[in-house]
């Protein structure tokens, strides 16, 4: 275990930046979201950042090849993996998770050569979560937000962080770092233990972080997939992607071409289930309503994901679509009111 | 009795009378301040899950769109500007008329998460208003005040009147004549602050705001009179970018195109900014057209009637010439 | 895909939509009567004043043009009786919303041609085009974001 004071952080964001980049989370008016760092940037590590810091591995929109056309002759160029090596500092151990998540998806065969090239290229600095949200119920799929994942995992206590490499590349960038970090010692452990203890005080405390998690099997398929909670949970949503889009799991891109006037821009960019225009074919499309668009980011999430992943979740619990659904819907709601589909499915009759 | 109540009292009375089959109101969330829109199809439904608090903001006009009166009378919980929302909406006949007992009721001034949020404010518990506008949060960490602007949603501060333009009941009758209230000066101060900056500062300011965009559509899915079938941004073949922020014109374009397609249709009720996640103030594109169109063809407010008319679907031979109409909109 | 006019000064690049009724006619009468206008005025001839979308005229700027003139009948004189009456107010709430991002109201136009008024359509660009290169930098709508 290493530390340095609050008072050098500037110094050790400027090391870590030195020839690469460094994204880290930047106040810009009420909210808190990754940017890239400068001199006097606002750095802000009171909380979680808007979006997770899913886009450093696969981005919003990512250009795959381009066609040009010059007279009768087509060029073709494919757009190279980027390999340029990246630090990005304060995601939290929800947002690791999130990535872990996407690994299954992208780097099982055949892989995603972009999203691996980036994995590869990208150092992450995680932060320990000294004051988790009322939002939060990471705990409730297994993360621990005081024990954070990642290449190093920092703990931010009074006035010093404390740097704990955990993997290769995280020791190579504190080896890196050389004499800017000094030797902890035993009080590092200590200092990181009580602000372990303190947080899982806090997290007792918060409202959705012992929520139980369904179990659908073969049996109870039927009964999820029918039902009529749907409807009544899905009349409020307004088909908007934000949930999506502040997803740290949710993986779903379409991939689209551009007229670029003298030839075409291939990309691919973030797809949202909930739009009108998911999976849409030559015919129509398969989920035609709202209710069936909202069961199929639920089910994936709680039900197919897990069966095809050894009941592995694609939910961390980070709490975003919680803070940020215009509707104020989201998976708490959905796993509350599943569970308790006998007692809402009385109702009404 | 308190307002949730009496609400609670009336709706109950309209559904067991046959009036309405259902009610469109909010339902208690997992916390006190994620309360969701939601149809109650029973008494008991009601009495279980009905709640009313500052946090209950959304527009529930937009539920409404495409209802019809085979669907079954539904009581719509109306606050007054939810109240111009549905008055449009029935205006371009996207909700019928028969679909819909309204029965306004006071708002309750809406708190912004975010910014409770961005104070710091955590676990909260109860909310009201201390005399002089204060708001007092209590929190699992204890109580917690703030100023009015530092927790009050931009829509309310905003706030065009308390009126209904539209009701078949009003619960608590509101105070001062129809449509007569004193103009906010609130309302336009952030359009104004804008135009006296020069090109260049306004260029810098957008630029800061919409770069932010991340296409999520929640903006326009919010809107309640943001009502077409099919938007151009979702099809494919219009050749711009529907869900992807790939082209940083296009989204600028979106934002343009949209505000303009709104525009003397758009009756503020502020969804936009309430639905933004990045938190962009879109509010200032539709209020930029509002005032325009207030000074240059005389005070409009959409939704006050439910004739379907705006100021740009009609025009009057002596209407100022654009060179002369962009000064007088911007007030040099 | 932005394309910058560098050379904003000496040669701005003007889109102006013309009524195929009036002012394009009033293009084709300043054109034999030999009078000159700036050869950088691109015309697009457009039904009527008010087939003009607001996409188009962003999408002329995002394309490098470095100011938008719209032409029509004189109102009154539409060919579709009403088309230039609403035009007339489209065109002052959108290039005020322009104006409000930062594209400065001096880029953007209307103006009434007939088919009898050749100068006047020769007069107007000139004047356009010089008010445009008065501004000395390309616009830049297609960076705002």
């Amino acid at each position: 275990m290493k530390k340095i004071s609050t008072e050098k952080l500037p110094l050790l964001y400027a090391a870590l930046n030195g020839d690469r980049q460094l994204w880290i989370p930047v106040q810009d008016g009420d909210r808190v979201e990754f940017g890239l760092w400068r001199e006097g940037a606002a750095v802000s590590l009171a909380g979680k950042t808007l979006k997770s810091g899913k886009d450093f591995f696969f981005p919003q929109n990512e250009d795959f090849v381009s066609f040009h056309k010059d007279g009768k002759k087509i060029t073709i160029t494919e757009k190279k993996r980027p390999t340029e090596e990246f630090v990005v500092f304060g995601m939290r151990g929800c947002d690791l998770a999130g990535l872990e998540v996407l690994d299954l998806v992208f780097l099982a065969e055949p892989k995603d050569s972009f999203y691996e090239a980036r994995r590869e290229a990208g150092v992450i600095v995680t932060l320990a979560c000294g004051t988790p949200d009322e939002s939060c119920f990471c705990t409730a799929f297994g993360v621990n937000p005081a024990e954070p994942k990642g290449d190093v995992a920092a703990w931010l206590i009074g006035d010093s962080l404390y740097w704990k490499p955990t993997s290769e590349k995280g020791e190579k960038l504190t080896a890196e770092l050389g004499s800017l970090l000094e030797d902890a010692g035993a009080d590092g452990d200590k200092a990181v233990a009580e602000q372990q203890a303190a947080i899982a005080e806090i997290l007792k405390q918060l409202p959705n972080t012992e929520l139980e998690l369904p179990k659908v099997g073969e049996a109870e398929f039927d009964a999820w997939f029918d039902s009529p909670n749907w409807a009544k949970m899905a009349e409020s949503c307004l088909g908007c992607g934000t949930c999506t889009f502040v997803c740290p799991t949710c993986q779903c891109y379409d991939i689209q071409d551009r007229d670029t006037k003298d030839g075409i821009r291939r990309f691919r960019c973030w797809d949202s289930c909930m739009y009108s225009d998911f999976t849409l074919m030559a015919h129509g499309n398969i989920r035609n309503s709202q209710m069936q668009r909202f069961r199929q980011r639920f089910m994936h999430k709680l039900v197919y994901f897990p069966q095809n992943n050894d009941g592995k979740y694609s939910c961390v619990g980070c709490g975003r679509c919680v803070e940020k659904c215009p509707s104020s819907l989201n998976i708490v709601k959905v796993i509350k009111a599943m569970q308790n589909m006998e007692a809402m499915e009385g109702v009404g009759k | 009795m308190s307002i949730q109540d009496k609400i609670l009292a009336r709706a109950k009375e309209l559904m067991a009378d046959g009036t309405v089959t259902s009610v469109l109101g909010w339902k208690k969330g997992e916390t006190y301040t994620d309360p969701s829109p939601a149809f109650f199809n029973s008494v008991e439904e009601l009495e279980r899950d009905f709640t009313f608090n500052h946090f209950c903001g959304q527009n529930l006009s937009r539920l409404l769109n495409g209802r019809k009166a085979e669907d079954g009378k539904v009581l719509m919980l109306c606050k007054p500007c939810d109240a111009f929302s549905l008055n449009q909406m029935l205006g371009q006949h996207r909700v019928e008329r028969d679909a819909v007992y309204v029965l306004g009721i006071p708002s309750p001034t809406i708190l912004d998460v975010d910014k409770l949020r961005a104070a710091g404010v955590k676990g909260i518990r109860g909310s009201r208003f201390a005399r002089g506008g204060e708001v007092v949060l209590d929190t699992i960490y204890g109580e917690r005040r703030l100023a009015g602007k530092d927790a009050v949603l931009e829509k309310c501060l905003a706030c065009k009147t308390h009126q209904f333009p539209i009701y078949d009941e009003v619960l608590v009758k509101p105070k001062g004549e129809e449509h007569a209230e004193p103009e906010n000066p609130y309302r336009f101060a952030g359009v104004e602050e804008l135009e006296s900056m020069t090109p260049d500062e306004r260029f810098a300011f957008w630029q800061s705001q919409l770069k932010r965009c991340i296409r999520c559509n929640a903006c326009r899915n919010a809107c309640p009179v943001c009502s077409c079938v099919k938007c151009v941004f979702d099809n494919p073949g219009s050749e711009v970018a529907g869900k992807s922020n790939i082209d940083a014109f296009d989204d600028k374009l979106f934002h343009i195109i949209r505000a303009f397609h709104v525009a003397g249709r758009c009756t503020d009720c502020g969804e936009c900014s309430r639905a933004c996640p990045e938190g962009i103030p879109l509010h200032l594109l539709n209020r930029k057209f509002i005032k325009d169109i207030n000074r240059i063809y005389g005070p409009f407010q959409a939704g006050a009637s439910d004739d379907g008319v705006s100021p740009l679907t009609e025009y009057n031979t002596e209407d100022m010439e654009p060179g002369e109409a962009i000064l007088k909109g911007s007030g040099s | 895909m932005s394309i910058a006019n560098e050379d904003v000064k000496t040669k701005p690049l003007i889109v102006a939509f013309c009524c195929n009724w009036c002012s394009y006619a009033g293009a084709d009468l300043a054109g034999t009567s030999r009078l000159s206008y700036p050869a950088d005025v691109k015309i697009i001839r457009v039904p009527c004043s008010c087939r003009v979308n607001p996409m188009f005229i962003l999408r002329a700027f995002q394309r490098g043009a470095d100011g938008v003139i719209i032409a029509g009948c004189h109102p009154g004189d539409c060919h579709y009786t009403s088309g230039n009456y609403f035009a007339r107010r489209r065109m002052s709430l959108l290039f005020s919303m322009l104006d409000y991002l930062g594209i400065e109201r001096q880029r953007t136009r209307v103006e009434w041609i007939s088919a009898a008024e050749g100068s006047k359509f020769a007069k107007t660009m000139s004047e356009f085009a010089e008010q445009v290169a008065a501004l000395g930098k390309p616009n830049h709508l297609g960076e705002l974001r």
